[in-house]
């Protein structure tokens, strides 16, 4: 497949791989301490576990999968107000297929579904208008998620949907920030990260310049990537070469897309329509400034929490859930007390499980599932060693 | 076995409505009407033209074929009931006589019954029911029974269809999913993912065009040559539902094995690459209605994918993989890539309604 096959090849990957490998005696590492590298999308973590690049890399580069899979960092809370939005008769609630098994206190979608809620998946916002315009005696409602990546589509659907005057659709607005959720994970004093693979569809419509204080503030090299495997071994290799040459900077292996100002039409259709929520949960990480976007009042009426009434109670994430351990690279997905046991992608308890981009569900479905569940008993045996020795 | 002569019934019924409705499922004459005009007046065979209660084989016949009986059944509820490729009658067959056939069993006998939502108009039913025959007629087996009801709007989707199938096993075919060793080769008949990709295309909901048409197909004749020049086929399955990751996944845990497939000797039409590209589905978990996964021993392998490839159905065929001991119970890819990563199970549904 052309324009695909080409970000895939093998031979090239063996030369990058090479040239990692050569740089890395530069640099101070040892296995106990490697280069922690953070991809914060959850694109990333689904190519990297899809092409097995994790095996591929020395044992010196460890990847620490974040937090950037907007169904994973859906907190309970929204989903029972999703819920609720979807067992009101007049309404037909529209969303992403990924996000009907996420957990909500009481219940996900699917069972919401299988209980007689009007629940459809859909492939775009626009074909939640035009589900809106067909149905004129009910109401539309789309759950709106993702990072910016997602934005203007939605941001151009309200803009749509006014042009039009449909009167009939609204947003469950639960769009999230890169920015302040990199901050906030900077910003947590068991951070151990040490460069970031940044997330390359963000950058397109955001521009490159919002990525910049990763490297002048916290003084750690970023860069911004593509999401082929070859786009992510490329952009370690420039990370690494980074480290190497005593460099920290903001690089964009990903200018094929992501342009340095972004997508302008795509920014000015989301500053019309969203504006920053003080704060916004993140299932996980916990509640973050500036993390979430509401709709401005300009296009109040097609605010979905506006419009109708949601419970909007915060539901905790259940204690023995370890994720946000997990997304700041204090312990791998299946040190976590719940991995594999009561947490698994069939039941999921934390964010992490939830959707196939998030990093357990990635190691619980790729990884070698046997050898991780024998080293999770191991530990556990020489932690009750420890304890009883005490 | 009964004569056609004894106790044949002269056929009367005629089906005039244009729309199915409640009398057609109510045990009067519009029900007669639909079933003497629509099924056995379609089906056409001496077994139906008696219209017993129950279809009666005469066990001396199967006896002189094999040493086992092999019974099955599966139930289709696709939608849509028309895709490129096929409909929902066509693969009632197809999907019955291969779940027999990858048992070693030549199929013969089906069973035929459909559950009907009012309102289905009589030229669609008709469509479905000619497609069924004419599947039976390719794999060679009879539709000997049936049963039709009639639901209430809403109460089913158009239309449902179970059929249930009888073959006989020849006494030396002996292929079972626990039979997977070191050292055996993997097979396939051909590209994957041809039917999920068609369905998903005919539903129209994607917006996305495409060309792909449902591989949907009787196994049979294929199976009879494969097994003809190989018949210590270890195992072999075909890969439905759940796609060639759930088949393989079911050989290494029954025989307690490692199953190691290369990406890039997986047969997949470049369509269906792109299709699973733009909606980030992996074909490896896409359905299939014409692909089976046949598992031969090393020595074989050769012998084996030329009479695969010697057949209409197999001309594609390949060897995507090999048997290995350790780590048990696990599906390896080795990717394109270089990388390498476990297959699992599926888990939920990647698409419903799919067969």
């Amino acid at each position: 497949m052309k324009y695909v096959d080409e970000f895939r090849d093998p031979i090239l990957a063996q030369t990058l791989l090479e040239e990692i490998k050569k740089l890395l005696p530069t640099i101070a590492l040892t296995k106990e301490r490697p280069l922690q590298l953070m991809e914060f999308c959850g694109g990333h973590t689904h190519t990297i576990f899809r092409y097995g690049i994790e095996q591929l890399l020395p044992k010196t580069i460890e990847l620490i999968h974040g937090p950037g899979c907007p169904v994973c960092v859906l907190p309970m809370g929204r989903v029972d107000d999703c819920v609720s939005l979807a067992e009101r008769p007049e309404v037909i609630f529209t969303t992403f297929g990924d996000a009907m098994r996420v957990p909500g206190s009481k219940k996900s979608l699917l069972q919401a579904k299988a209980d007689g809620a009007d629940i459809r998946m859909v492939y775009s916002p626009l074909d939640a208008l035009n589900l809106a315009r067909k149905h004129r005696d009910r109401e539309v409602v789309f759950f709106a998620l993702g990072f910016e990546t997602t934005m203007p589509s939605t941001a151009l659907t309200v803009l749509e949907a006014e042009a039009d005057n449909v009167t009939n659709f609204s947003l469950f607005c639960n769009h999230v920030t890169t920015v302040p959720t990199i901050k906030a994970i900077l910003d947590s004093p068991s951070m151990q990260i040490d460069g970031f693979v940044a997330p390359g569809h963000v950058s397109m419509v955001v521009g490159e310049a919002p990525f910049d204080f990763i490297a002048e503030k916290y003084k750690k090299p970023i860069v911004i990537t593509g999401f082929e495997p070859l786009d992510i071994l490329q952009s370690i290799w420039l990370l690494v070469k980074q480290f190497a040459e005593g460099r920290c900077q903001m690089e964009n292996q990903y200018a094929r897309v992501a342009q340095k100002d972004g997508n302008p039409p795509g920014l000015e259709a989301i500053a019309k329509v969203f504006q920053l929520r003080d704060f916004f949960e993140l299932r996980g990480l916990g509640s973050i400034d500036n993390s979430g976007v509401r709709i401005t009042d300009q296009y109040a009426r097609f605010d979905a929490e506006r419009k109708f009434s949601v419970p909007n109670i915060q539901i905790a994430d259940p204690q023995a859930c370890q994720c946000g351990e997990v997304l700041q690279g204090m312990i791998k997905p299946w040190q976590c007390r719940v991995f594999g046991t009561t947490c698994t992608p069939e039941t999921p308890m934390g964010a992490l499980m939830v959707s196939t981009e998030g990093a357990c569900a990635a190691y619980y479905n790729f990884g070698n599932l046997p050898e991780l569940m024998a080293l999770k008993a191991e530990e556990e045996k020489t932690k009750l060693k420890e304890v009883a020795s005490n | 076995m009964t004569t056609p002569a004894q106790g044949m019934r002269k056929r009367s019924g005629i089906l005039r409505a244009e729309v199915i409705n409640m009398s057609h499922g109510g045990g009067g004459k519009a029900m007669r009407d639909l079933i003497e005009d629509v099924f056995v007046g379609t089906f056409e065979n001496q077994q139906l033209d008696l219209m017993e209660d129950q279809a009666r084989i005469d066990l001396a016949g199967l006896n002189t074929m094999g040493n086992r009986l092999a019974l099955t059944t599966d139930s289709y509820v696709v939608d849509p009931i028309f895709f490129p490729g096929g409909d929902i009658g066509k693969l009632a067959v197809c999907g019955t006589v291969n779940d027999l056939a990858v048992g070693g069993a030549v199929p013969l006998y089906l069973t035929c019954g459909v559950i009907i939502e009012e309102g289905l108009p009589v030229s669609d039913l008709r469509r479905i029911v000619e497609s069924m025959k004419k599947a039976a007629d390719q794999a060679g087996v009879k539709i000997v029974t049936g049963d039709t009801k009639v639901v209430d709007k809403g109460a089913a989707d158009k239309i449902f269809i179970n059929t249930a199938g009888v073959g006989v096993i020849p006494s030396h075919i002996n292929i079972a999913s626990n039979k997977a060793m070191p050292g055996d080769l993997i097979l396939i008949n051909g590209f994957i993912g041809d039917h999920g990709a068609a369905i998903l295309g005919a539903r129209g909901d994607l917006s996305i065009e495409n060309d792909i048409e449902s591989d949907c197909t009787p196994l049979n004749d294929l199976i009879n040559t494969l097994l003809a020049a190989c018949p210590d086929v270890h195992c072999m399955r075909d890969a439905t539902r759940g796609g060639i990751a759930s088949v393989l996944n079911e050989f290494a845990i029954a025989s307690s094995v490692c199953i190691k497939i290369k990406e890039t000797a997986i047969p997949i039409r470049s369509e269906v690459r792109g299709m699973c590209e733009i909606l980030g589905l992996d074909p490896l978990y896409l359905a299939n209605e014409g692909k089976l996964i046949a598992i031969v021993p090393q020595a074989r392998a050769e012998t084996a994918l030329q009479a695969l490839k010697s057949t209409d159905a197999g001309i594609h065929s390949a060897v995507i993989g090999y048997v290995s001991e350790s780590p048990a119970d696990t599906v390896i890819l080795q990717t394109a890539f270089g990388g390498e990563r476990i297959v699992d199970m599926l888990i939920g549904d990647q698409l419903p309604r799919i067969c």
